[in-house]
């Protein structure tokens, strides 16, 4: 039931699409262009309790276009690759470029701060899967699962495989395009019943489908994830140390990054408005982004304005060094872009790291979080509050699961009280951590 | 059939079949396609939607976009199984291609003919109009330039002022093996604010917005750029006030209208038929008994006039229907697309939705409320001795197998000695759905709606809806704050 996709000639097809809405753009008026072409393709496939129970074949497509007349700018974008949209696109663009004020940050980054070097960083791994064998790899995972004792039901296991191709062009004379395949597989069980019922799911992402783990650990996994949660209780209201699994330690990464974003500075939406310089953390801590690893999940040559990409160090020995800039969000700060239009790609942590089980001795007593629930995150103030779920944590030792309780504080006292960084480390995403150590958060439970 | 039906179809077949050149022969034989052998049920869902926003930041609107999106989603259903594949081209090639795809579930098994299609009938909910034209960019420009300025001279404190305008104009058609055609021509507007205020080193925000299934230029005829504008600073005023929330038990008051996210996270999503059928969700097995106090009442209203959340006809071709859920504190009532209503051997509800046509469809909520009681909202805070009183929220998320549920407050106040005292730091408010329900204690008189701002997300797909509640009391909810 595949769909032939050849990458490489949806590539070419994307690259003239994008010129010649910038020969379109030209010739219709704008002053400057910038033009974003993508298309994917994928498979997905759940099963569930045993048998198939969806399979989807999805292929997406879209151009967006922002043209500059003067210091105006517009944005139109369709899903329709026709010559016929593509032109009412632009011209869309355009008419709307006329109606908006003028704006003296907006524009093309500086033609000097393209990326020229466009290596291939390794990121095109399609997997030859039929449906069959997807649905195959899906029941065996599924299957894993329910084989555990205890397991009584299940949300199922699916499997997606996927394709992009994604093109960036502007009137600079760039033009980038990169290949990329992601393939997942995840399932959701249910331990329990009635009012005693617990679900908890795992998951494994690559770019390569050999680097997936195998469809039984991650169904084990899934099981034991959901067998340990049953018969949570509800943990005491009151200060305690919080340990913040790595999987919620990576939101914690996520919360700095987007208070670093240039977008939220500008506009005073971050608790970490004019703190460049400042200290957040302890001094072991720091952290970077690593942009052109070869193979990495975020990986890319270029960001979304064309500027080369750089590895870049926003905490510094616990200063925060750098703001996290595209084009636009460095000028209206009056400062430069970090190349990070479109976010951060490939965060690291460089920090010593600790055996788990000796920072769950460091903490004492107090509760591991390993889910959270909710936004619960005023970004202007930094006051965090978040529902919770986990295990109580006695004398270093896992006592019993807890549920139904928040855990609350301030990011800017939570990242200067962080005691240490585990070694369980949880590569599945764009942000690689360990668990975090954080004391004296507030606990609201019973 | 209503004429407004006839005229949807009329409108929907000239903007999504007649340009690839369809007709109703193509969508006969596009249905023969998607219902292979073993198909027991197929549907093709055409959608075009024109999607527009302005957006106004220091004083000027300096970003404005302008999106269409379409295509066609064919799905073939055997038993509890789904194939499903979509195109964005809407041609006869296109439809052969992803019937054969998603008719590929089932590899065996008889053929069925699909039956004759009629037109559903179905009341209009809202007036099926383009949103986006009857204003002109100057004046759409022009509202969110009024909210800027009314915002800045609401109070010295307001250091950013950003606002935006979007609209969307959908049109559906829907072609389904059981006979069903049916079309809807389906408005959505909105207007937000959003402000920041600065005092003596403190900042914070405040926001306000809403909008429904109507004309763009009935947001300015009701002057919502003023009121939304004034509310989002009082709100950031509010809460730049704020002290410290309490973390631990105690009673809650919600307020009015936007709190009902709490119906809509500790009971709507548990109710949802595929939860249900799955037996996965904490009220499976549940109908006819009792999972709330004694005077609770929740319904899924797809049918109120112009709302956010309202359907003349779900992504199925049912129409939008009133459907009870709780009544008088007892389970009577799923919401049910329709292969989930078959395998349960019920009907199906009307809720039925997809977020576009690359997706599937799911059972979702349309406008989930609480209906009203008979407590005077006054009386209520009198009688709570500490507590909360939350009257907005943020967003709300829940586990719908533990009955777990969050939702965070952008405003609320302590209640001391039965008095609305200091205001407090949003805090997030956790409880378990069912237990919640059974802690309702007191219901207000005065149920009110949200003013039209709420997007539901589920597996990934977000589709708009609304909420309401009359203001509630529960004995015991935990509050998440920081305060001892």
């Amino acid at each position: 039931m595949s769909q032939a996709f050849d990458a490489a000639e949806q590539q070419s097809r994307l690259e003239e699409r994008a010129s010649q809405a910038l020969a379109l753009a030209a010739e219709l008026g704008a002053d400057a262009c910038e033009v974003g072409a993508s298309v994917d393709q994928g498979i997905g496939v759940g099963v569930r309790l045993g048998e198939t129970e969806s399979v989807e074949l999805s292929r997406d497509q879209g151009i967006a276009v922002t043209v500059y007349v003067g210091q105006r700018k517009g944005n139109a974008s369709s899903s329709d690759a026709s010559d016929a949209s593509l032109r009412a696109v632009v011209e869309k663009a355009i008419a709307i470029a006329r109606h908006t004020g003028e704006d003296p940050a907006a524009g093309l980054a500086d033609a000097a701060l393209m990326a020229t070097e466009l290596p291939d960083l390794d990121l095109h791994h399609p997997w030859a899967l039929d449906t069959d064998a997807a649905i195959e790899l899906a029941l065996r995972c599924e299957q894993a699962g329910r084989e555990r004792a205890g397991i009584t039901n299940s949300e199922g296991a699916s499997l997606s495989s996927t394709e992009a191709v994604t093109v960036y062009a502007n009137s600079h004379g760039f033009l980038g395009s990169r290949r990329g395949t992601r393939h997942s597989l995840s399932c959701l069980l249910i331990a329990g019943s009635g009012e005693r019922m617990q679900r908890d799911h795992d998951f494994t992402t690559a770019r390569r489908a050999s680097d997936l783990a195998s469809p039984e650990q991650v169904g084990i996994s899934a099981a034991e994830r959901t067998l340990r949660r049953l018969d949570a209780r509800r943990p005491r209201t009151g200060r305690f140390p919080v340990l913040f699994a790595p999987e919620m330690a990576r939101g914690l990464v996520g919360n700095l990054l987007n208070s670093i974003a240039g977008g939220a500075l500008y506009r005073e939406s971050s608790f970490l408005c004019d703190q460049l310089g400042a200290t957040l953390f302890p001094e072991w801590f720091s952290l970077g982004e690593h942009p052109r690893e070869r193979g990495g999940l975020a990986s890319a040559a270029f960001d979304g304005d064309g500027v080369a990409t750089r590895d870049n160090v926003f905490i510094d020995q616990g200063r925060l060094a750098s703001y996290m800039l595209s084009a636009y969000s460095a000028r209206r700060l009056g400062l430069h872009t970090t190349g990070n239009a479109g976010g951060a790609r490939n965060v690291r942590i460089q920090a010593p790291t600790t055996e788990l089980a000796a920072l769950m001795r460091q903490m004492g007593t107090g509760v591991m979080v390993t889910e959270m629930m909710g936004q619960g995150l005023n970004p202007v103030t930094g006051d965090y509050s978040r529902g919770a779920a986990g295990f109580w944590i006695e004398n270093g030792e896992i006592s019993h699961p807890v549920e139904e309780f928040t855990v609350a504080g301030n990011l800017r006292e939570m990242f200067a009280a962080l005691q240490g960084v585990g070694d369980d480390i949880d590569r599945r995403g764009s942000v690689h951590t360990g668990s975090w150590l954080v004391d004296g958060m507030t606990l609201a439970g019973q | 059939m209503t004429d407004m039906s006839e005229s949807a179809l009329k409108q929907a077949s000239s903007l999504l079949l007649a340009p690839g050149g369809l007709d109703q022969a193509s969508l006969d034989a596009g249905l023969g396609h998607a219902m292979g052998a073993g198909i027991d049920y197929a549907d093709l869902f055409f959608q075009r939607t024109w999607h527009e926003m302005w957006v106004l930041e220091d004083g000027e609107v300096k970003d404005a976009s302008y999106s269409i999106d379409g295509g066609v989603g064919v799905r073939a259903l055997s038993g509890e199984k789904t194939g499903f594949a979509y195109s964005s081209q809407i041609s006869a090639d296109a439809l052969a291609e992803t019937g054969r795809t998603a008719s590929g579930i089932a590899r065996s098994g008889s053929r069925q003919a699909p039956q004759a299609v009629q037109a559903v009938a179905a009341s209009a909910r809202y007036a099926g109009i383009d949103p986006l034209s009857g204003l002109s960019a100057e004046d759409k420009i022009a509202m969110l330039k009024q909210a800027d300025r009314v915002a800045r001279a609401a109070d010295p404190a307001v250091s950013q002022v950003s606002a935006s305008l979007t609209g969307v104009h959908e049109v559906v058609l829907v072609c389904a093996s059981d006979g069903t055609l049916a079309a809807d021509i389906r408005p959505l507007v909105r207007l937000n604010v959003n402000v920041i205020v600065a005092r003596d080193g403190r900042r914070e925000r405040g926001s306000a917005g809403g909008g429904g299934r109507y004309a763009m230029s009935r947001l300015r005829d009701a002057g919502v750029a003023t009121s939304y504008a004034r509310e989002a600073v009082r709100q950031a005023l509010v809460n730049l006030d704020a002290v410290a929330a309490p973390a631990g038990q105690m009673p809650v008051v919600l307020g009015s209208g936007w709190p009902g996210i709490l119906l809509h996270e500790a009971v709507g999503h548990g109710l949802e038929g595929d939860f249900n059928r799955k037996g996965s969700s904490a009220f499976a097995g549940r109908l006819g008994e009792q999972v709330a106090s004694r005077g609770v009442t929740v319904v899924d209203d797809a049918t109120l006039a112009d709302c956010r959340g309202s359907l003349t006809i779900d992504d199925e071709g049912t129409p939008g229907q009133y459907t009870p859920l709780i009544e008088d504190g007892i389970l009577t009532g799923y919401m049910q697309d329709k292969l989930n209503a078959r395998l349960m051997g019920m009907q199906p509800t009307g809720n039925a939705r997809r977020e576009s046509y690359a997706h599937v469809t799911m059972p979702r909520m349309t406008n989930t409320c609480m209906l009203a009681g008979n407590d005077d909202p006054e009386e209520i805070v009198k009688s709570v001795k500490r507590g909360l009183y939350a009257v907005s929220f943020g967003g709300g998320q829940v586990d719908i197998t533990s009955g777990r549920f969050v939702f965070s407050a952008s405003e609320a106040y302590l209640i001391e000695d039965g008095r609305i005292t200091a205001p407090v730091k949003g805090a997030t408010l956790i409880g378990n759905g069912p237990e919640a329900m059974s802690r309702v204690s007191m219901i207000g008189n005065d149920m009110a709606l949200d003013t039209g701002i709420g997007v539901c997300g589920k597996e990934g797909q977000g589709v708009p809806v609304g909420v309401g509640q009359p203001t509630l009391k529960l004995d015991e909810l935990t509050v998440g704050g920081t305060a001892s």
